[in-house]
């Protein structure tokens, strides 16, 4: 026998043995045809572009803050009094602990800049229109969990900030009307925030909520699976198919097209996540406040409580509404309700955009002016509120007393506000009048 | 075309990202005048001048509590010359820089517990500290006799007395300049003193994250591979892209 025939049988043998391996497996459990159908035949737009690389990007977030979270269970101590000299003994005497607590802490940062891109893309593409609407949904569920993830976890390390974060963010819930002081109390386990509150949000951030996100992350993609992906025409591409095949034609298959294309974005993207763990981990104090180093002190209260950046476009509204003043006649005290419930609104707003869009295009490249302008408002308020809610609202001094000498921040923020809320409100208006333009019958580059 | 359509909408992304990175650090302070720190933690001598004035001089009403002294092998000393010239209470080498100043008994005396230092120039900055060693004055009006407007710009008034002042001598506020002037001085010139309060934060970066010098250095090495990892990854998009149009 030859060499080459020797290695032809050692390799069709091989085969043999993989293949009535992947047979047994298949006749107990769907692998291949759920390969078939999420991966090498799934048939996704050829057109997509920079954008779509922030869903993949999002799941592997995901699994990173996962993998990196179980090994920092291993050493962390869920007690007020030991929990913030856990975190340095991570940093310090646990063999590369700096490394993955780092990893952690620049992933939860970056896991918002990724989701808010993902879901940017869907704004400008209409990705949450029809038949998408359930996606959208599932996705802003996954976005109010990953919130909640990112608050329940940002006590663990019980700095100054943890602490008094969570102090008032837990204090907004006693605004709301009757019920509002026992929730706060219910939510703590305590009168004030404490070790009880710690081991709660510990049992939160660890188990309850990774185990919601990871089962409505299955939903959001088997949803996608089901009605297809869009892509930056908006167009769908399963009413073109091939007469034969019943592939469409603007389709091809996940794997291995984007798969491929997808490693390159994940390089791209661990290059920027590498260059800020060990270059900037703090991020100029965005992404670990400085204040956080300064273990927490129930007595002490910090002159300058600002959530991280993630949360400051809702924070910067909820200090923008004016308090209300109450009815002392009816016996209605004064409340800080008002702003609470904008703060809830603005985030749950998102869920429904499916219903508010009235245009005949999904994609903004057929959308007429009128749309972009009101999108490049909203992108603007958002930004503004978002630095504005970092900064205490003094930041930059008082108008005359023409104006009452009101905060100068305080009344940007609530014109763009506003601007912010008139993005969904007046939706369905704008989208209906803007001159949209003919949207072609295949997908372009 | 396709590539520069990325790289378009990559710069439109980072165009963004400015905006968010203002520092923060300086909030926490806005009002006080810092001084630049000489921070440069890989100088080893520096580093070992530092670490002995904080041990002779900090270390016994602060803790390190975070900081274990075998970290000092680190910034070139033998185990020798530790247990030697740094340590004095028969700790063991893998000890952490413990004081046994009791919180009850210094919240008594000093109207505050003393704050352990592991981490103070992180939560500081490293030019608060720097300054803040520079900054005391003799202050009759206070209970030590010292005030410091670093530590707080409003009141100047600071619950530390001056630890370090036979070596800097005594300062004055000039109340119309603002400025402090050196009235009586102390055993080191106005340079030395500068000197030997840029090692100590300098030793107290340092202490504030051990870690940091090897994280910049493995992190080129991390970029070097994702690079030649990107050269490769695109090559294999390309060639499985090529009969896409």
């Amino acid at each position: 026998m030859t060499k080459e025939t020797v290695l032809e049988k050692n390799k069709s043998g091989l085969t043999n043995v993989l293949s009535c391996g992947l047979a047994w497996v298949d006749e107990r459990f769907p692998l291949t045809s759920n390969i078939k159908a999420h991966l090498t035949e799934y048939y996704a737009p050829k057109n997509f572009n920079f954008w779509y690389f922030f869903g993949s990007l999002s799941l592997l977030v995901l699994v990173l803050q996962i993998v990196t979270g179980i090994f920092l269970t291993m050493h962390y101590k869920p007690d007020a009094n030991l929990a913030f000299a856990s975190v340095e003994y991570i940093m310090r005497d646990v063999p590369w602990g700096w490394l993955i607590r780092y990893m952690h802490s620049t992933g939860a940062s970056m896991f918002f800049i990724v989701v808010y891109l993902h879901m940017f893309r869907g704004i400008i593409y209409g990705s949450y229109r029809n038949p998408r609407e359930l996606i959208w949904l599932f996705g802003v569920a996954i976005f109010l969990c990953l919130m909640g993830e990112a608050f329940f976890g940002y006590l663990l390390p019980w700095g100054q900030m943890s602490y008094w974060g969570a102090q008032v963010i837990v204090n907004l819930f006693s605004a709301i009307p009757f019920i509002g002081p026992d929730v706060s109390e219910w939510l703590r386990g305590d009168y004030l925030v404490s070790d009880a509150t710690l081991n709660r949000f510990f049992a939160f951030h660890v188990i309850a909520l990774p185990f919601v996100l990871a089962g409505l992350v299955a939903a959001h993609i088997i949803a996608l699976h089901e009605v297809g992906s869009n892509n930056p025409d908006g167009i769908e591409i399963k009413k073109l198919k091939d007469k034969k095949t019943g592939i469409p034609l603007d389709g091809i298959p996940f794997h291995p097209y984007y798969t491929v294309k997808d490693i390159v974005g994940t390089v791209v993207f661990l290059m920027v996540f590498s260059t800020i763990i060990f270059f900037a981990p703090e991020m100029g104090g965005y992404f670990l406040e400085a204040n956080n180093f300064v273990p927490a002190n129930p007595l002490v209260t910090p002159a300058h409580i600002a959530p991280v950046w993630y949360f400051t476009p809702y924070y910067s509204i909820l200090r923008a509404v004016p308090p209300f003043p109450g009815v002392s006649m009816l016996g209605i005290p004064p409340s800080l309700f008002p702003g609470v419930a904008a703060m809830g609104l603005s985030v749950m707003v998102f869920a429904l955009l499916p219903w508010l869009d009235k245009s005949p295009v999904k994609s903004i490249r057929y959308r007429g002016s009128l749309y972009k302008k009101w999108l490049a408002a909203f992108v603007v308020s958002f930004i503004v509120l978002g630095y504005l809610g970092t900064e205490p609202s003094n930041v930059w001094g008082q108008f005359g007393a023409w104006l009452g000498n009101a905060d100068r921040a305080t009344v940007v923020a609530r014109i763009f506000m506003i601007i912010y809320f008139a993005f969904f409100i007046l939706m369905p208006w704008y989208t209906k009048k803007d001159k949209t333009l003919a949207v072609p019958e295949r997908v372009t580059g | 075309m396709k590539i520069n359509h990325i790289i378009k909408k990559a710069l439109f992304v980072l165009a963004l990202l400015p905006s968010f990175l203002l520092p923060l650090n300086a909030l926490a302070n806005a009002g006080a005048h810092l001084d630049k720190a000489p921070i440069d933690v890989s100088n080893h001598a520096s580093l070992q001048r530092g670490a002995r004035t904080f041990v002779n001089n900090c270390l016994n009403c602060h803790s390190a509590n975070y900081m274990r002294y075998n970290r000092l092998l680190q910034i070139g000393l033998t185990e020798k010359q530790i247990k030697d010239n740094l340590m004095f209470a028969g700790e063991k080498i893998g000890d952490q820089m413990k004081v046994s100043l009791n919180p009850v008994d210094a919240k008594k005396w000093f109207g505050v517990a003393p704050p352990d230092l592991s981490v103070e120039v992180r939560a500081r900055g490293a030019d608060w500290v720097y300054s803040y060693l520079r900054g005391f004055y003799r202050d009759d009006t206070s209970v030590t006799g010292w005030s410091n407007c670093v530590f707080d710009p409003v009141t100047c008034k600071v619950s530390m007395p001056h630890v370090l002042y036979e070596l800097q001598g005594e300062q004055v506020m000039n109340h119309e300049t603002h400025q402090l002037e050196l009235t009586k001085p102390g055993k080191l010139s106005v340079a030395e003193y500068d000197t030997l309060a840029g090692d100590l934060t300098n030793f107290l970066a340092f202490m504030a994250e051990p870690a940091k010098q090897q994280r910049n250095h493995l992190g080129w090495f991390v970029l070097l591979f994702l690079g030649i990892l990107l050269v490769l990854t695109y090559k294999l998009k390309k060639a499985y892209w090529k009969d896409i149009h």
